[in-house]
């Protein structure tokens, strides 16, 4: 296959493979930064700090907010 | 439901999370039918032979490099005049999406420049202008990061968005305003494109699956933008009150 595409080949496919490690790097940095703050979150839900829509939905509904 | 509903944050975030998977099975079957056929369908070029099949990644990945500034200078009107906090955490989600388009636009056009005009980098306007765009967008992630308030960064931030924005024309039009290496548009002219259909096509499929990614990378940096914020809040508040209360 990489025959195929003449001459240049390594030029096309260094092409391709550095715009997939670009994305594959902005993708794994947003999905690492969204687990890190949920996890912060979390640890700030445990101790009981909440936002106030989480407080009223904890009152409302007990079962739901634990 | 109005338009304006969806710019609360909290109805954001709901709507995000059942939109995403969907965005995500979107951009895999426009980007991959995009590339397959610009890669294996579509024919060589009678002048540049298969090393013109770079254009499939090159040129969505720089139109989306100014389609992500646009962005944020839109958002960066909306932190201005409405003050609306969704706005501002728009620009800041984009800014990075926006560099990687950029530096990948930049690397590939330079790895289709060396076999096609015998040199790496050339110092003329289109790619110092889309390198100042580069410049920019790091600039712009740097100033978000030093400002402690996010509300105060952002309308900073809003203002040099708005400056830097004249880029924009300069990057499009500077092919056309300049003697340059780069050639001339070839797919968005008055006249038409000058790109034969079987090379078109893949590379208009190419640019939707393309700015699909880019939008789906915009909202999930998005929706942690506004968790990072209301952890910042919830802290703010936790350490000025009894422990339990909070925002």
């Amino acid at each position: 296959m990489i025959s195929s595409l003449g001459p240049h080949a390594g030029f096309i496919l260094a092409a391709y493979a550095v715009s997939a490690v670009i994305v594959l790097a902005v993708v794994g940095w947003i999905l690492a930064d969204g687990v890190l703050l949920r996890r912060q979150m979390r640890d700030l839900e445990a101790r009981g700090i909440r936002r106030r829509s989480a407080r009223k939905a904890a009152v409302n509904n007990p079962k739901a907010a634990s | 439901m109005a338009i304006l509903d969806l710019a609360n944050p909290t109805r954001f975030m709901s709507l995000t999370d059942r939109l995403l998977p969907w965005f995500w099975g979107a951009t895999l079957l426009a980007l991959g039918t995009g590339l397959y056929l610009g890669l294996f369908v579509a024919p060589a070029d009678n002048l540049q032979g298969e090393t013109y099949r770079i254009i499939f990644i090159h040129v969505p990945a720089a139109w989306l490099a100014m389609f992500g500034y646009g962005m944020m200078a839109v958002s960066a009107l909306g932190t201005l005049i409405w003050r609306h906090p969704l706005a501002d955490v728009a620009a800041k989600a984009t800014a990075p999406v926006g560099a990687a388009f950029t530096l990948m636009a930049l690397i590939t056009g330079s790895l289709w420049g060396k076999p096609m005009w015998g040199t790496w980098w050339e110092w003329d306007a289109r790619m110092t202008s889309v390198l100042i765009l580069f410049l920019m967008y790091l600039g712009l992630i740097a100033l978000w990061n030093a400002v402690e308030d996010p509300i105060k960064g952002g309308r900073v931030a809003a203002v040099l968005i708005l400056v830097g924005s004249v880029n924009l024309p300069i990057i499009k039009f500077s092919v056309d305003w300049w003697n340059t290496l780069h050639q001339p548009a070839s797919v968005f002219r008055m006249s038409g494109s000058t790109i034969d259909p079987s090379m078109l096509y893949p590379l208009l499929i190419s640019a939707v699956g393309a700015t699909l990614l880019f939008l789906s990378l915009s909202l999930m940096a998005m929706r942690n933008e506004i968790l990072r914020r209301r952890i910042r809040a919830l802290r703010l508040v936790a350490a000025a009150s009894p422990v339990g209360a909070a925002a």
